[in-house]
């Protein structure tokens, strides 16, 4: 089949790939030597933090580097576009393609290819991975300028972008998983980026650990799907759901053990309760990666997944249920945790893992659609939030306290209004991206059949805490009195082009990127809704003419209004009472502290879980390994401990111990046979 | 009395059988001569002269072809499984052999018995994996198993060398009584040891039902569940891997464990119909307690040698899963494990040896620090190896253990699948771990220095990873051959 320029999709893949390489090869041959020579006249130890100063004339190959970095994935996003345009040219129903690359995992009448799958929604994610990502590719030039290990820096950038594009482009589940562990590692690698502060690599480890978790469901969703439906392809497993309810191979209790199983994976991945706790940590490694990885792509990869695997969860009433619970549930904690925090990328962590919520309660109540466009928007509004407060950070020579902030706003020019810009979009002021896409989903919340009153409300009382925290951060920040240490405040400096360009088309995107789905009640059209019409159906379309536009309205008007009392708050309470916050920690001491730690969930799941678990298996190990066999054969008190060297535990008797686990074994496996 | 007329056709096919295991033999003994005739700086040589040898047999194996060939009137079969299982075995020996090229010259291991000892070991192994009689299989356990001890104590200086050998020894012998006395069981209650024969017989109910040939499986199985270190017969596994020189341990781990398993999957395969109802829950519970103790412990381990034993446990507990419902498909997964396995456990001691300078004392976790940016190389090649004994994709590890865990869950074993894969994930904690040493970890001090490798060692290396590599994004060849191979144990 002549697919035109489709021909040539794996080139999205592929060309962030080749960036690995070269900048591979670079960062091996050019910039080791380089590190190596300094680390030996240089002190171990040395201070790293987010941009650290440093005057040196940079090294001719970083030039290169960042020419090839950000190059070729901004040669993916002009090969995605011209891909996505050719898809869109095609009739609707014929949206698809499929490009096999090789036969992969075969067996019996199963196969698993490498092959990549455009069709609406991933033609969004791939425009958004590409687009979004070269923006922070051209940012991290100057952010990482500083930098020694610059060529390894976009190594793992551009292997991230691999991942990722990987991860939506894939054409089946396996794939989908190739890219899943992908973008894992090299999230973990980013994280720990600056592996000699030791934060930095515990809070990588806690990262692939709590992402473990939800890989364990998500590969076991994947199991069960492939013996159900005897494949794992998207289309074929999609085309064989009428036939297996048929039969009643397809059960609703199988359905939904296969979408709750998946719903694991994309609660590890994208940070939600219980599982979110890794996210706001992984805020150590540099910010450009807490704006890829951690805002616009990664994390966003559960909710591609769940929306990717609609048709299974419109089987399942219980999964739905649980993923919109957990959603709304998320979106609301987590913004309370962001109004009390004091590191401001905190803070938009917090918001991330909120956010993230608004977007699994959109697909729990089915509006899969909106929970896409929320994935598309935010990933603008977010990115550039996180790399805004990159440039400030970068202007406070590395400071990240909003105590030790306030008056930027002459400092920073631009860094400044497009902060603000984004933070109107968050806080879902009409007219800007994330007005559109959040009211949309609140709106379904309500309307659809799947929906529910109590879940809407508490996405709208969110979206009031969500306009609190944020106007409290931009207060903080760049209001009021200057509150910076003075050796700090003589270097403020806003940042260079390679950074501040990038922040500036994403605000244009804040604004703009929104009017694709502006709901009919206003007036205007959902082109967003239509493009994934294919993917999704028209499901929740005609649910609307039920309600009266009025009811519609009225809501609208009444989530603007409850982020508008967020944002006076905001203000009452730090421009024109600014003691007034202290004044309410004092008061309630316990709650605000409560919340200030963040509800103690990471001490309470090291309580819980992981003491246990380390104690346990220390436990089984002696078990097996000293206690339990030499218990019953020597005596308790005859346990060998630290073992000795060599013939002091051949003499007492450990030779014997292992004989006699040996027997015992024997013992227990005749005896089952014979007794059975 | 006439003599008994020789049959030469037989005599001949029967060779022509065991042909690969008369070059592996013949190379053992011509090593051992040509060790008395070198001076001592030249010993070297005698490791290309088993290699040699090792791809010479590796070749006539390519030769015979998957035709089936019956040997010795049935106590040795030449077919797909045999075949499989030598290449397996054959290609284990030769990274070994490149391997200790490097290794020989800087532990002192250059000496003609070394070579012979390794090669006799392996044409053990091959007779294992070719047994259709049990007390084939019994001799092979034996021919592979006591040149395997004295090469555990090789290092006859270094005490855990010796504690080593000496547990593996006691034990093993142990362990074989138990084997040996299983097969006599079996031949009281059927008059045969011939395994075809005995699956046969095994279409009788009755003797599905018979106390002292279940008895005899039962006591079979234990023997061989010793030599593959399944839990509770893994005690001497960590003290056995730990003591033997390095390469040693890598050849055993991989190799040793391919032959037993052999043995195993023949006796299953064929003896699927009558025995799997009696067996297959005792196979359950030593493939769940083998994963689950072999993975926790491991998460516990400082010393990467000791780490990688009881990883290689686990590893056997997995091969496990797809041998618990004893049908074509499990059988086919833990044959394309088996195949994997052997590279990416080879090849990640290969890189440990490296790192670590010397014996006993390099295999502490904190002297990889900072070796991923130092030695980009070796860090490369150890963050594969370890990725891919994880089961992260896109490596053999992956669609090795998918295949595992899918065989289980397609034959009903969904609980067996869901432990496997908890386990699996529990174990990517310490295999990463090391990762995180070597790149996140700064070094304390002074770096330790690897030792230069050599060309021979490199193309060890980088064989393994090219395998670990094209097996994990191109499996499709080498799973047809598993399955093909599977096949022909029912013809």
């Amino acid at each position: 089949m002549v697919g035109g320029i489709l021909d040539y999709l794996w080139l999205v893949p592929a060309l962030p790939l080749l960036g690995v390489v070269l900048n591979g090869a670079i960062a091996l041959f050019s910039e080791r030597p380089l590190l190596l020579a300094e680390a030996g006249h240089e002190e171990a130890g040395h201070g790293h933090g987010d941009a650290r100063g440093g005057d040196e004339a940079p090294a001719p190959y970083r030039k290169l580097v960042a020419l090839i970095g950000p190059g070729v994935v901004g040669a993916a996003f002009a090969v995605s576009l011209l891909c996505v345009l050719q898809l869109a040219a095609r009739a609707p129903q014929d949206r698809l393609f499929v490009q096999v690359l090789f036969p992969w995992i075969q067996a019996g009448g199963f196969t698993g290819s490498a092959a990549l799958q455009l069709d609406p929604l991933s033609a969004v994610m791939i425009l958004v991975v590409t687009g979004v990502g070269f923006l922070i590719h051209v940012y991290s030039v100057g952010y990482m300028s500083h930098e020694k290990a610059f060529a390894r820096y976009f190594v793992y950038l551009n292997l991230f972008t691999f991942a990722m594009l990987t991860l939506v482009l894939g054409s089946n589940y396996l794939v989908m998983f190739v890219g899943w562990e992908g973008v894992g590692l090299c999230s973990y690698l980013l994280i720990g980026y600056w592996y000699e502060k030791q934060s930095a690599s515990d809070a990588g480890k806690k990262a692939f650990i709590v992402n473990r978790i939800g890989d364990f469901g998500f590969i076991l969703g994947v199991f069960l799907l492939f013996w159900t439906f005897g494949s794992v392809d998207y289309t074929e497993v999609f085309a064989r759901i009428p036939a297996l309810s048929g039969n009643g191979t397809l059960t609703t209790e199988i359905a939904t053990a296969i979408t709750l199983l998946l719903f694991v994976g994309a609660v590890g991945k994208s940070a939600q309760i219980p599982l979110y706790v890794w996210l706001p940590d992984a805020m150590e490694g540099p910010t450009p990666v807490s704006a890829l990885i951690h805002a616009a792509t990664m994390v966003t990869a559960g909710v591609y997944m769940v929306a990717r695997s609609s048709a299974l969860y419109m089987l399942a009433p219980v999964s739905m249920g649980a993923v919109a619970a957990v959603g709304a549930v998320t979106a609301i904690f987590s913004a309370t945790i962001g109004i009390t925090q004091n590191d401001i990328k905190r803070v938009l962590a917090y918001s991330t893992v909120s956010q993230l919520g608004y977007m699994f309660l959109a697909c729990g109540v089915g509006a899969f659609t909106a929970g896409i466009f929320h994935l598309m928007t935010h990933a603008f509004f977010k990115a550039l939030l996180f790399l805004a407060s990159g440039s400030v950070i970068h202007a406070l020579s590395g400071q990240q306290d909003m105590r030790k902030m306030g008056s930027l706003k002459k400092h920073l020019p631009i860094t400044f209004p497009t902060m603000f810009i984004a933070t109107l979009a968050i806080a879902g002021i009409p007219g800007l991206s994330g007005f559109f896409s959040k009211d949309e989903i609140l709106w379904k919340s309500f309307s659809s059949e799947h929906g529910h009153l109590a879940l809407w409300a508490i996405g709208t009382l969110a979206a009031g805490v969500t306009a609190f925290y944020m106007f409290r951060l931009v207060f903080m920040t760049f209001y009021g009195e200057s509150r910076m240490e003075p050796a700090v405040e003589k270097h403020v400096h806003e940042s260079p082009w390679s950074m501040t360009v990038p922040l500036m088309l994403l605000a244009v995107f804040s604004v703009i990127g929104g009017w694709v789905g502006v709901p009919e009640v206003l007036g205007g059209h959902n082109y967003f809704e239509e493009w994934m019409a294919p993917v999704f159906g028209h499901g929740a379309a005609h649910e609307a003419a039920h309600h009266p536009a009025a009811l519609e309205l009225a809501l609208m008007a009444g989530s603007v209004l409850v982020a508008l009392c967020g944002i006076a708050l905001a203000y009452y309470l730090y421009r024109v009472r600014t003691k007034k916050p202290e004044e309410i920690a004092e008061k309630v001491p316990g709650l605000y502290d409560v919340v200030l730690n963040k509800y103690y969930v990471d001490e309470i799941y090291d309580i819980v879980i992981v003491r246990k678990v380390v104690n346990g298996s220390i436990w089984l190990w002696n078990a097996f390994d000293a206690a339990f066999i030499d218990g019953i054969v020597n005596g308790i008190a005859a346990v060998v401990r630290g073992a000795g060297d060599g013939v002091r535990r051949l003499q007492t008797g450990v030779v014997g111990n292992y004989a006699f686990s040996l027997l015992l074994g024997a013992v227990l496996v005749v005896g089952y046979i014979l007794l059975r | 009395m006439s003599p008994i007329p020789i049959d030469a056709a037989a005599l001949l096919t029967g060779l022509r059988c065991i042909l690969p295991e008369i070059l592996v033999v013949a190379t053992a003994i011509f090593v051992l001569f040509v060790d008395l005739m070198i001076p001592e700086e030249n010993k070297r040589i005698l490791c290309g002269i088993s290699l040699i040898g090792v791809v010479i047999s590796l070749f006539s194996v390519f030769l015979l072809g998957p035709a089936r060939i019956s040997g010795f009137s049935g106590a040795v079969v030449h077919d797909g499984l045999g075949a499989f299982f030598e290449i397996v075995i054959l290609a284990a020996c030769a990274l070994t052999l490149l391997m200790a090229t490097g290794y020989s010259e800087w532990e002192g291991t250059h000496k003609g018995e070394f070579y012979s000892l390794l090669l006799l070991s392996t044409s053990g192994m091959m007779f294992m994996a070719k047994g259709t009689d049990l007390m084939t299989v019994f001799l092979g356990l034996e021919t592979l198993s006591i040149p395997i001890y004295v090469l555990v104590g090789f290092h006859r200086h270094r005490m855990s060398s010796i504690e080593g050998a000496l547990k593996y020894f006691l034990l093993g012998a142990f362990a074989s009584g138990f084997f040996l006395y299983g097969v006599a069981l079996m031949y009281a209650a059927t008059g045969t040891t011939k395994i075809p024969a005995l699956a046969a017989m095994l279409l009788d109910a009755r003797l599905a039902a018979n106390p002292v040939f279940l008895a005899g499986v039962g006591l079979l199985l234990v023997g061989l569940a010793f030599k593959v270190s399944l839990v509770p017969f893994h005690m001497w596994t960590p003290d056995a891997y730990e003591g033997a020189p390095t390469v040693v341990t890598a050849f055993m781990s991989a190799a040793v464990k391919a032959a037993a398993f052999a043995a195993l999957i023949r006796v299953l395969l064929l003896t699927f119909g009558g025995l799997q109802p009696v067996m297959w829950k005792v196979l359950w519970a030593l493939s769940v307690l083998t994963m689950t103790v072999g993975n926790l412990s491991a998460l516990l381990q400082d010393n990467v040698k000791r780490m990688l034993a009881y990883s290689s446990i686990a590893h056997a507990g997995y091969v496990l899963v797809g041998l618990v419902s004893g049908d074509f498909l499990g059988g086919q997964a833990a044959l394309f494990y088996l195949l994997v396995y052997a590279f990416m456990n080879i090849g990640a001691f290969g890189v440990v040896i490296l790192i670590a300078q010397k014996e006993d004392e390099g295999y502490d976790i904190r002297n990889l620090a900072g070796i991923g940016f130092k030695y980009p190389a070796l860090g490369a090649f150890l963050t594969l190896f370890l990725v891919s004994l994880g089961g992260i994709p896109p490596t053999a590890g992956f669609v090795g253990k998918f295949y595992l865990f899918s065989a289980a869950v397609k034959n009903g074993y969904i609980w067996l699948a869901v432990l496997g894969v908890l386990n699996s994930a529990a174990s990517i904690y310490y295999y990463l771990r090391l990762v995180v040493y070597m790149y996140m970890v700064p070094a304390e001090g002074e770096m330790p220095v690897p030792r230069p490798s050599r060309l021979a060692f490199s193309a060890a290396l980088f064989a393994s990873g090219a395998a670990v590599l094209l097996l994990g994004i191109f499996p499709g060849s080498a799973l047809d051959l598993a399955a093909r191979s599977v096949l022909s144990l029912l013809m």
